[in-house]
């Protein structure tokens, strides 16, 4: 019953923020009107969220926030340094990373977090889900890259979405 | 306003608009469509996610109360670049596109 | 201090739109124009931003979100139509 009426418990207290975000108020009136559009907009969207989601540590989950948001500046920076530098010199790649992960949620957040950050793309997902394609902008070693995306963002990932 | 507010805003806007044009810059000056891809995606993303932190704190320091809808934007923009890079750089595969890396065995291969 | 960085800021999203358009016009493979319409757009939004700040009004930022949300689904359905040839299937 409970899973039924409420089948994204995280989803309603996001979509409502984004609600106040939205209208630029705290209003009492806004703040009932978004908690409303978040319990009823995953109500119609059930079937575009099959699997629930669940959190399992979010303080991992916060850390790994913060690590990302400091990487992309620092990727920034990088990237900046290389762009401005002589074209010649990059050391383009593409890397084959294996993947730990199986929930569809953590892989795309995996993607997206290498997109934003050092230097790299993510390009394809095998058919299979074993390994994510990745393309680096200067890679000067392939295994240093494959370890650190694995050790910087996909185990955390892991510890927090699945068990 | 402060003088320190000052300082901090045109820090922010000064970090934006050089970020989007090294983004642009990148988008223009590199050799193939895969390393072009980096730029607009890192640098661009940065620079208006900053400018947009320069316009919160500018109309939340006007005193007509806290702006914090430009917080959306950036989120937005933070999560759709990615997808549009990653969503890019798989058509670029598709097409077999010439490349200045090694391009893997498979590359190409229509897929679903 | 704000009053003499602005027009510094313009001119640098101007010259970035500019580098945009030539990436756009120069191509030369379809990817390579969709990434350039891409940052085109996100461009432009950092061009609203610059301009409301610099009139003061808060009136830019629903523009420069709807180009946000525009421009992505003009990014995905076009490489959508690079990937499969159609867009709805």
């Amino acid at each position: 019953m409970f899973r039924r009426l409420l089948p994204h418990p995280l989803l309603t207290p996001a979509l409502a923020a984004v609600w106040l975000l939205l209208v630029n108020s705290a209003a009492p009136g806004h703040i009932v009107l978004g908690l409303f559009l978040g319990w009823a907009i995953p109500l119609f969207t059930l079937r575009f969220w099959p699997e629930p989601v669940r959190i399992r540590r979010p303080l991992t989950l916060l850390r790994f926030v913060m690590v990302v948001l400091y990487d992309i500046v620092v990727a920034n920076l990088a990237v900046a340094r290389r762009i401005l530098g002589r074209p010649e010199r990059l050391r383009p790649a593409f890397v084959e990373v294996p993947l730990a992960l199986t929930s569809d949620l953590a892989i795309s957040l995996l993607a997206n977090t290498i997109c934003l950050t050092p230097g790299t793309v993510s390009a394809r997902l095998a058919p299979d889900r074993a390994s994510l394609l990745v393309h680096g902008l200067d890679v000067a070693d392939a295994q240093a890259l494959i370890h650190s995306i694995k050790q910087r963002y996909e185990a955390p990932l892991k510890e927090v979405f699945e068990c | 306003m402060s003088e320190m507010m000052d300082y901090v805003l045109s820090f922010l806007i000064l970090t934006g608009a050089v970020f989007t044009f090294i983004g642009s810059l990148g988008l223009a000056r590199l050799r193939d469509f895969y390393t072009r891809l980096h730029g607009p995606t890192k640098a661009t993303t940065l620079g208006v996610g900053s400018l947009l932190v320069a316009s919160a704190v500018y109309f939340s320091t006007r005193g007509e109360g806290v702006s914090l809808h430009e917080v959306l934007v950036t989120l937005f923009l933070f999560i759709t670049a990615p997808v549009s890079a990653h969503l890019l750089a798989k058509a670029a595969l598709h097409l077999r596109l010439k490349s200045l890396a090694k391009a893997p065995e498979e590359a190409g291969r229509p897929e679903t | 201090m704000l009053t003499s960085v602005i027009p510094i800021a313009f001119a640098l999203v101007g010259a970035a739109l500019a580098l945009t358009l030539w990436r756009l016009l120069a191509g030369p493979s379809a990817p390579d124009r969709i990434l350039a319409l891409d940052t085109l757009y996100v461009n432009t939004v950092a061009l609203l931003v610059l301009l409301g700040i610099h009139l003061g009004s808060a009136l830019y930022f629903e523009a420069a979100l709807l180009i946000a949300l525009m421009g992505f689904v003009g990014t995905v359905a076009l490489c959508k139509y690079l990937l499969r040839g159609d867009i709805i299937e």
